[in-house]
């Protein structure tokens, strides 16, 4: 008898022990669709990776775009779980519309940069250059977020540039500078670290330099809002921000 | 449709439609979709005849390559033109060098997307028109002493003006909804390159309304083609 009692109480101490971390919730499991702006895509895909080391049972699709395009489309109702968005207001849009639930938490920070093509042919040293006649720049388009931080950095340095074209994200623009259509362009630079095999940076200085801001949150309608969270909690955490070092981003 | 017009601004759509970039766009959508059906004529009518009437050998696989892009997602036909007519091109560094021509980026470059997309429509319609034309029209109009291309001019295209009619209709229509070869190999700019379709992308970004008004604006355009060519070409 006494010998069973010291076996029920050893199952138990075991059970507790194989207890998860994060008690009080379910363990996450089930897919997750993540809605992030395309300047995210290689440090996304990392982190997907080891995530789904850690929860194995966590399948995490990932979409990316302009966050004013995902913005819109989450509006809309698209069937996404979490929004990383590369600016404010783009995520502060889907909380008025009442699809993300409030607070948004601000993950990691980026800077921009110019990316020429690879070796710096055309010798730009700074974005008054992009003024250059015969020069071909290609921006992000005003309504996403690499558009609207490059036309503040123009602002700033009194530098007015005509681009030949205003592409639909940071990774189409990148693109088009990396396959040596265009001159140059204005993007983050993360983004020119992810593709250092064909493109330059050229440094902006920190006076006439944006910082970019990068919000995340839950979509309220989630039809897995455990393992959501358990996304944005891995992203903020010391692990994940540890891949966004990784890949050239900036701590919260 | 439905979901179209009921989202539909009304109140706002005067002061969306009046906007620069609606007026911009719709310019370049009639300029691009206009050039290249011209594009498709030119190139497109000697191409039907040859596939139509010539026993060439490597005829069939020159069918295959110009129905290609009907079939083809767009988007390959971006990155296959930027491949071939860009600053680094196949043909395209060669242009630059050359004669500094660049399309990337430039109303031409969007007139060929659309027209690489869009050709196909006008060459399988003629060609099945030439097909069907009964050749001895042409026989009598040699008899009477008529050269080939008179037969040709004279003969030929009066009888199948209602394939080149319906072919340049089709091609017409879908290069005014071309999206992806034209954003991928011309880029988006305003009054440039930016046509309707990708002014709607654009603008869906941040202003549903405005996106909906222009895609009204297509949908009237192409509603009163569709009607107007539906009377003249093809009565019920």
């Amino acid at each position: 008898m006494r010998r069973f009692a010291v076996a029920v109480v050893a199952i138990a101490i075991a059970a507790l022990g194989a207890w998860p971390a994060h008690a009080g919730g379910k363990k996450p499991s089930g897919a997750i669709t993540v809605f992030a702006a395309a300047s995210l895509t290689e440090s996304f895909d990392a982190m997907a990776k080891q995530f789904h080391k850690k929860y194995p049972d966590v399948d995490v699709k990932l979409n990316y775009d302009s966050s004013s395009n995902l913005a819109t489309q989450i509006n809309q109702g698209a069937p996404a779980d979490v929004f990383a968005s590369a600016d404010a207001d783009n995520l502060q849009k889907t909380i008025d519309a009442g699809a993300v639930t409030p607070p948004p938490v601000v993950f990691t920070k980026n800077r921009l940069e110019i990316a020429v093509e690879k070796g710096n042919p055309k010798k730009i040293k700074g974005l008054a250059d992009l003024q250059k006649s015969g020069l071909v720049v290609v921006l992000c388009a005003d309504q996403v977020p690499c558009g609207k931080y490059a036309a503040e950095a123009f602002a700033k340095a009194g530098v007015a540039v005509s681009p030949a074209s205003k592409e639909e994200n940071a990774k189409a623009t990148l693109s088009k500078v990396s396959i040596g259509e265009a001159d140059a362009s204005i993007l983050y630079v993360t983004d020119v670290k992810a593709s250092k095999d064909t493109t330059t940076g050229v440094k902006i200085p920190d006076k006439v330099n944006v910082i970019a801001t990068y919000p995340i949150g839950v979509v309220k309608e989630s039809q897995n809002a455990t393992a959501a969270k358990a996304w944005v909690q891995y992203v903020t955490s010391k692990e994940g921000q540890k891949t966004m070092r990784k890949f050239g981003f900036l701590p919260p | 449709m439905v979901g179209l017009l009921q989202r539909a601004p009304w109140s706002e759509l005067a002061d969306d439609l009046t906007d620069p970039v609606v007026r911009d766009a719709l310019r370049l959508s009639l300029v691009c979709s206009a050039g290249a059906t011209a594009l498709a004529f030119v190139l497109g009518l000697p191409l039907a005849w040859v596939l139509a009437r010539t026993e060439l050998p490597g005829r069939r696989a020159v069918r295959a390559l110009v129905l290609l892009p009907m079939v083809l997602p767009p988007v390959v036909g971006g990155v296959a033109l930027l491949l071939a007519f860009g600053r680094r091109g196949l043909v395209g560094q060669y242009l630059d060098d050359w004669f500094g021509v660049r399309l990337p980026f430039t109303t031409w470059g969007a007139i060929l997307a659309e027209a690489f997309v869009a050709m196909p429509f006008f060459v399988i319609v003629v060609e099945a028109g030439l097909r069907s034309l009964d050749r001895r029209y042409e026989e009598a109009a040699a008899t009477l002493g008529a050269r080939g291309f008179t037969t040709f001019r004279r003969v030929v295209l009066p009888l199948i003006a209602p394939s080149l009619v319906a072919g340049a209709a089709l091609t017409w229509a879908r290069a005014l909804g071309e999206f992806g070869a034209t954003i991928l190999f011309a880029g988006n700019l305003q009054g440039e390159t930016q046509t309707m379709p990708l002014a709607i992308f654009v603008e869906l970004q941040t202003n549903l309304g405005g996106a909906i008004a222009l895609s009204l604006v297509l949908l009237a355009v192409s509603i009163v083609v569709l009607v107007s060519l539906r009377e003249r070409w093809f009565p019920a």
